[in-house]
């Protein structure tokens, strides 16, 4: 086990201190207060194992990611990134033969303990894939289908949420016009946006990109770039990169996570210009990986 | 060295187009024959009476009615229990090892001649549940016969949704049946259809497994009477009517029919299919 003091991603304790000042200032008993600083939206993994049959992908994670942050996972092929991303909205509970021990701390509560339901967490953290999946129905039906899960039936309410999503994922100029077509005639790159809009329609609170750009071409990884940057206002977004010009572009903070462990978490410009550790820097300046 | 090769890829040649030749040829000839035979026999009246000594008359309407019962019977049966076996055991089933087990039995009992799915629909069915021959025991002896092709179809074409699709649906906050009825099925319906018309095809050609539970009887007897009284189906009738009456020409007519149902059939299923095909595009 690892000494979680020396772990530099312990950087909740200033936040929640700020938050428990100002609710005292309100009035408010402690152990309230506590709950209530922990309870900001926030994801925070604590002590984060998982087990792939006796493989052993992820050890010790220990990190906090930040209310409205875009927080970049990197590090080199097969190190984790893309198994502590699914740790964050359960998808892993879908693989056979994955255990997971410690804790995913979102909304003050465990996503594992027993009283949460997966599809629950993931309504409200969202997730986009490295290869574009739409399902083979019309653009219009793939942005409701997460609404319809919801209930939300009302056709009015549906156009809405198909063209504000749409919208936010800059894909409405070049589908309001076949929205009742099929999404597989989109090219990769519409499709790719499309998944982002699906994603945005069930009004995520947190999103999680895994590679949504390593196929893209770099007018449409531009555009998703820009993208993530406007949604970063309204949501908290974790996104996996192979590519550092774009981690840096976009990120707030930059996590590094080497053979199953995180390395460095810290501010993207610290970890790029500065990063504490020896291993990081290797990485990001292109020795190994 | 090229010359050689050359030779031998004109040998090769030759011998695929002869093998299709013959292949072609002789479900030609068959169909052919199959029509020069049976189609004199062929009248509206025939088609649409039933067999009768006193009037010296010979009408397959029982007969063409019963298969269609078998056919519903079956199929009302073997559809849900033969999709949902399949659907547990591609998506819920945890076992792994079990569920090799069980798809490896299923595909064993493909391979069962029918003849032994008769005798132990007959024990089964008529012995020990008690009832008597007629098509709801013929029928239940089928739905046994067929689950297996159902089930192995259907978990083929299930296993051939990418599973990026089920990924999809989980990560909005779908639960495990809704992605199943809303991606997985719809994804998988060409697979399945293509399953059902295999088994329709099966029972309307069956005639081995029927002879012991679902009978002889050639009698009009209505829907809800034949579920427990002997009838015979198209295939069953040809046999009797070859076998036992030396009624050839009825035999070859009745064949023709059977070629004719099984073609609308497989046209109808593949219009189907391809519809469902075209509207997911
Ligand atoms: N379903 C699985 N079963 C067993 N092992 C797995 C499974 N998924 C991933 N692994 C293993 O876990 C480790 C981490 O994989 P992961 O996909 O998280 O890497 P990654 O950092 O995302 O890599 P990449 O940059 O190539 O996408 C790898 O060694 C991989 O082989
Ligand atoms: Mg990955």
């Amino acid at each position: 086990m690892q000494n979680l003091k020396s772990n530099p991603s312990f950087i909740t304790i200033g936040e929640n201190a700020k938050m428990i000042n100002t609710a005292q200032k309100e009035g408010l008993k402690k152990e309230n207060v506590l709950s209530l600083a922990k309870s900001s939206k926030t994801i925070e993994a604590k002590n984060l194992c998982l087990w792939y049959k006796n493989f052993n992908a992820l050890k010790n994670i220990n990190i906090n990611i930040g209310e409205k942050q875009v927080v970049a996972l990197i590090g080199p092929s097969g190190c984790g990134k893309s198994t502590f991303l699914r740790t964050l909205n359960r998808m892993n509970d879908t693989v056979e033969g994955c255990k997971i021990t410690g804790e995913v701390l979102f909304e003050g509560k465990n996503i594992y303990s027993s009283s949460v339901s997966a599809p629950e967490i993931r309504a409200k953290i969202g997730m986009v894939f490295q290869k574009a999946n739409p399902f083979p129905m019309s653009i219009y039906d793939n942005i409701a289908y997460g609404p319809r899960i919801q209930g939300i039936h009302s056709k009015q309410v549906l156009n809405e949420l198909v063209e504000t999503s749409l919208k936010s994922a800059a894909l409405w100029d070049e589908t309001k016009d076949r929205l009742k077509k099929s999404a597989l005639g989109l090219s990769g790159g519409q499709q790719q946006r499309l998944c982002i809009a699906r994603a945005l329609a069930i009004k995520p609170q947190v999103l999680l990109m895994d590679e949504a750009t390593s196929a893209l071409d770099p007018i449409s990884t531009g555009k998703i770039e820009e993208l993530i940057l406007q949604l970063k206002k309204d949501y908290t977004i974790v996104t996996v990169t192979h590519n550092m010009q774009q981690a840096a572009r976009i990120s707030d903070k930059t996590a590094f996570f080497l053979l199953g462990e995180l390395i460095e978490y810290n501010d993207t410009d610290i970890i790029f210009s500065n990063p504490e550790n020896a291993k990081t820097k290797d990485y990001i300046t292109g020795r190994f990986g | 060295m090229p010359k050689s090769r050359k030779f031998k890829n004109a040998l090769l040649k030759f011998f695929m187009y002869l093998s299709t030749g013959i292949t072609f040829s002789i479900l030609l000839l068959i169909i052919g024959y199959i029509l020069f035979k049976g189609l004199p026999g062929l009248n509206i009246k025939m088609l649409t009476t039933q067999t009768s000594y006193i009037d010296k008359n010979i009408g397959i309407l029982p007969n063409i009615l019963n298969t269609l019962y078998i056919i519903f019977v079956s199929m009302l049966f073997a559809v849900p229990l033969g999709i949902g076996a399949a659907v547990y055991l591609t998506e819920y089933a945890k076992c792994k090892p079990l569920v090799k087990a069980i798809s490896f039995a299923i595909e064993t009992l493909m391979g069962i001649p029918s003849i032994i799915y008769g005798l132990v629909g007959m024990l089964f069915f008529t012995s020990i549940m008690g009832l008597k021959q007629g098509i709801l025991a013929g029928g239940l002896t089928l739905t046994v016969m067929i689950i297996p092709t159902i089930v192995t179809t259907t978990k083929e074409s299930l296993a051939a949704v990418p599973n990026s699709l089920r990924e999809g649906s989980l990560a909005l906050g779908s639960g495990k049946w809704h992605m199943i009825k809303t991606v997985v099925l719809p994804n998988a319906k060409n697979g399945i259809i293509t399953g059902c018309v295999l088994a329709v095809g099966r029972i309307t050609g069956e005639s081995a497994a029927l002879l012991f539970t679902a009978g002889f009887g050639l009698k009009l007897v209505g829907f809800i009477k034949a579920l427990q009284s002997s009838s015979a189906t198209l295939t069953v009738a040809l046999y009797i009517y070859a076998s036992e009456q030396g009624e050839f020409n009825i035999a070859f007519t009745i064949a023709l029919i059977l070629v004719a149902i099984t073609f609308i059939i497989n046209t109808v299923c593949y219009a189907l299919g391809n519809k469902i095909g075209k509207k997911n595009k």
